[in-house]
């Protein structure tokens, strides 16, 4: 009775929401088509985002230990060189094997991958939903870089699914009336395949992503200055935490301009000129790479959404209900084109969860414990309420703090900047945020994720026995000091 | 596009950001209104003077100085990265149930179970998988009407050998063998044991006090403990007044558009009565007296938030009509939230009236650094004696609290003795103004 092009569900975006959905929606016996106009799955996350500049944080940090830190650890080396190339391509050797990773996962689960762009056409005499896929037969690129379809032979197809899942994700923001030019004034993408180290590299958007690359070309050798236009970088993380990371940094060599705002870049050959205004007047700086990094937008457009008549909010985004239903039956939305935080691990979780609740499964995202990192060095992360949040809120809670400085782990590794806050309600010592800056920060959230789903209290931390000497004895030490009980200090 | 705080007033050095209208991370609109500050004295919108995303730099509840920034609102179209709206409504509600996990509360959804029906046995009241378990159990023996029927959208995906699936969508209640499978009622008796008992929270509601109504409290107890607060009382009869005010209400509503009120007389009545004991009108500053030699009146007037003071400007050199429509245009501003803090400040003297609440008698408290505050209550007809005669008569109770610092009792007595008669015999006061 299946017609060849007819699925259950069609999931347009191959990114960590769709590609996750996928999964999930095979495993639960239903016949899948993935779009997407990449040729490898994996989406921005994959190709140009999350791993890619994971891959040149971990390479740039070995870089800085071999050249900065060995000494102190009495290795003596002659100072390293940099092989950027090579450096390179390890990066883009990792994004091939999780990219094939994911192609493998598809092909096991028996889901359709489809290259091409998706457009929405409506419904069908049989009460289908069309999408209409303009395909090309290119084949996938080694370097895992991204192939948009262009001059290659194109061909329609006609699928068709009462389900629609968008899951297309984001991209960068320009700044308004500076366009993006793929050779000075980049995007991240861009920023991770620099063939050679900038002189001077402006950062615009003190966010994690303009501060996990300029780390990484700071680190390389660059100048990096991150300009700003709030009085301060990551709005939304816990204030200490923000502040803490902004000292680090700039001990790192990184310049900052805060309440800075661009006011034009005159491009000179190669080079360019920032034009800036910190408040003071009009100033300019010279640089030869401008990273513009003040934020992402849902790809929405070229979809057919609007004519198929889906409702946006005020910032472009798709609305949808608790079902992820966008206001078309049929359609629903995930990831990056809905509201809140644009992170990976948000949008596979949402994806797997509006699978599962077209199933008829009464899944849900548990957002108040999704964390959020920023992959500097040291690192800093958080879950659950900021201390600026439950003022605001006007909960009560108890704050406890330990600094790494004061753990025998962090001495051994040489990692002393940063601390752990633990925020617990004070009438229920039920953990409400917990919010970390310092070495493996990343990791260390996990811990506290997995304490607060689980409605735990900072005793309960206290209680649980910690290996020693480990890392995550901070947070336990953390949350001894909530009731003032610390051990350590 | 900075959010300062704007100069409100000589005197204002700093204000309280009592209350954020937006959160972080917000889209505001041109003119929305931002926050709400409070001076001492008053309460202020700050509206958006441009749109844009919101970044909140000073928490409600922070004291800051007058000019200094506490946020801003950036005017671009770049998306704000969180909007945590949401994710705290989720939770404040959260921390309020009881301990789980997050497989334990999808069983709960599935089985259509709230986390407060089921009693946690687990340390703290934390539910466990047999606490839940147990709970299902002594559901499916329960009648069926007291058994939530969810009707929602239910996709069921039938896996195939072919690898073709089988979509259904269906309006599904509980579904006909459930029901069958349950006994039938038994009667209305409930068979749910465990409700918490329900009169525990009913008889007390506990709400944090406004940062305004904090700031009043404050102010009064240091009135109270700071000055050496005394009360004098003493009572007016209001034949003249009112027979003025019924003789004269239609001339004077047609010549200024308002009806002749009551207050003006007082405020007259006080101007003169503050001319003939000057340390009235004075106040104590270090080891000084300061003699003010101007007449600025306070009149209290009951706000939504709280009782305001606005000042009446040389009250002595405005004419009765010119003092009622002050104390209109008051009263407009203050309903509107646009009373400026120029209006409050620096006022000689008080005239507080309780009487449009009713009160027949009371003790108005001062508001520091004056140094006396005139309580006027609500008029009573009552019998007195007039020339050995018992007649009825218009009376009011007048008190006047004054700080016996400075003033002494035979200044406060002559004092509210004037006012009295000044209010019996208005025609001194017109002739004298």
């Amino acid at each position: 009775m299946s017609e060849p092009n007819t699925y259950d569900l069609i999931i347009i975006g191959a990114g960590p929401g769709g590609y996750v959905a996928a999964i999930r929606a095979s495993k639960l016996g239903m016949k899948v088509a993935l779009v997407d106009k990449r040729v490898t799955s994996g989406g921005v996350c994959l190709n140009e985002g999350c791993i890619p500049s994971k891959a040149l944080l971990d390479s740039s940090e070995l870089f800085v230990m071999a050249r900065d830190k060995f000494s102190l650890h009495g290795i003596v080396v002659n100072p390293p060189s940099l092989d950027l190339s090579a450096m390179m391509l390890r990066k883009e050797d990792v994004v091939k094997k999780l990219t094939d990773g994911i192609a493998y996962l598809l092909k096991k689960n028996e889901i359709e991958r489809i290259h091409g762009s998706a457009v929405l056409k409506g419904l069908n005499a049989a009460g289908l939903h069309q999408v209409e896929v303009i395909h090309s037969f290119s084949q996938p690129t080694s370097s895992g870089q991204q192939s948009l379809l262009d001059s290659v032979p194109q061909s329609t197809l006609m699928l068709t699914a009462p389900k629609i899942i968008l899951a297309a994700g984001s991209e960068a923001s320009s700044l308004p009336g500076i366009s993006f030019d793929g050779q000075v004034v980049v995007s991240a993408r861009e920023a991770l395949a620099f063939d050679q180290v900038p002189e001077h590299l402006i950062v615009v958007g003190g966010g994690f992503i303009g501060l996990e690359l300029g780390s990484v070309w700071r680190r390389l050798g660059a100048q990096v200055t991150v300009m700003e236009m709030l009085p301060q970088i990551l709005p939304n993380m816990d204030r200490q935490v923000a502040d803490m990371l902004y000292r680090t940094l700039r001990k790192q060599g990184i310049q900052f301009k805060l309440g800075t705002r661009i006011t034009g870049v005159r491009r000179i050959g190669s080079k360019a000129i920032v034009l800036f205004n910190s408040g003071g007047g009009s100033e300019e700086v010279d640089c030869d790479k401008v990273l513009v990094a003040v934020g992402r937008r849902p790809l929405t457009a070229g979809l057919g959404l609007e004519e198929l008549g889906v409702e946006f909010d005020e910032k472009g985004r798709v609305v949808v209900d608790d079902n992820y239903k966008s206001s078309v039956s049929g359609v629903y939305a995930i990831g990056d084109m809905i509201p809140g935080p644009m992170l990976a691990h948000k949008a596979s979780e949402e994806g797997v969860v509006c699978v599962e609740r077209i199933a008829g499964m009464t899944s849900e995202v548990e957002y108040e414990f999704i964390p959020g990192v920023v992959y500097t060095w040291p690192e800093a992360s958080g879950v659950g309420a900021s201390e600026e949040q439950l003022k605001t809120a006007g909960i009560p809670y108890r704050s406890g703090r330990f600094n790494f400085a004061a753990l025998g782990r962090a001495r051994c590794m040489d990692e002393t900047d940063g601390f752990v806050k633990i925020l617990a309600h004070q009438e229920t010592d039920r953990i409400l945020g917990v919010h970390i800056v310092g070495p493996r920060a990343s990791d260390l959230i996990s811990e506290a994720a997995t304490v607060m789903s689980f409605g735990g209290t900072a005793r309960d931390i206290a209680m649980i026995c910690h290996a020693h000497p480990t890392l995550p004895e901070a947070i336990r030490e953390a949350a001894l000091d909530v009731h003032k009980e610390s051990l350590h200090t | 596009m900075e959010i300062k705080i704007p100069e409100v007033g000589e005197s204002v050095r700093e204000a309280l950001l009592a209350k954020w209208f937006k959160k972080n991370g917000d889209y505001v609109k041109r003119d929305e209104p931002l926050c709400e500050i409070e001076t001492d004295k008053i309460t202020l919108d700050l509206n958006a003077d441009a749109a844009g995303v919101l970044t909140i730099s000073v928490l409600e509840g922070t004291t800051v100085a007058v000019g200094a920034t506490i946020g801003i609102v950036e005017e671009s179209e770049v998306i704000a990265e969180v909007s945590t709206a949401t994710s705290m409504k989720i939770m404040a509600e959260r921390h309020e149930e009881p301990a789980s996990s997050p497989s334990l509360r999808r069983e709960m959804r599935e089985n259509n179970i709230s986390p407060d029906e089921v009693t946690g046995s687990g340390s703290g009241g934390r539910i466990t998988l047999d606490d839940l378990f147990a709970r299902i159990e002594e559901k499916s023996k329960m009648p069926p009407q007291s058994r939530p029927a969810v009707a929602k959208e239910h996709v069921s995906v039938a896996p195939s050998q072919q690898n073709e699936s089988i979509v259904t969508v269906q309006q599904s209640k509980p579904a006909l063998s459930d029901l069958k499978a349950m006994p039938e009622p038994a009667g209305q008796i409930s068979v749910r044991t465990e409700e918490s008992p329900s009169y525990s929270s009913a008889r007390d509601e506990r709400r944090p006090m406004s940062p305004l109504r904090k700031r009043i409290a404050e102010r009064l107890v240091t009135a109270r403990q700071q000055t050496a607060m005394l009360t004098t009382f003493n009572e007016a009869d209001l034949s003249h007044v009112k027979k003025l005010r019924s003789d004269y209400h239609d001339h004077f509503l047609q010549r200024h558009g308002i009806a002749l009120g009551y207050m003006p007389f007082f405020v007259k009545a006080c101007v003169e009565a503050l001319k003939d004991f000057p340390i009235v009108n004075a106040s104590i500053d270090a080891d000084d007296i300061v003699y003010h030699k101007y007449y600025d009146i306070g009149v209290a007037i009951g706000g939504e938030k709280g009782l305001v003071v606005p000042v009446l400007r040389n009250a002595d050199q405005l004419k009765l009509y010119e003092i009622d429509i002050s104390i209109a245009t008051f009263s407009e501003k203050i309903k509107a939230n646009h009373l400026a803090i120029s209006d409050l400040e620096g006022g000689t003297f008080t005239i507080s009236n309780g009487g449009v609440y009713g009160s027949m008698l009371s003790t108005p408290i001062l508001n520091p650094p004056q140094s006396a505050v005139l309580g006027m209550h609500a008029i009573q007809d009552r019998p007195v004696a007039r020339d050995g005669q018992v007649v009825i008569r218009p009376m009011m109770y007048l008190a006047l609290s004054y700080d016996h610092r400075v003033i002494d009792g035979r200044e406060a007595v002559g004092f509210l003795k004037k006012v009295k008669e000044y209010i019996e015999d208005p025609e001194e006061l017109l002739l004298e103004g």
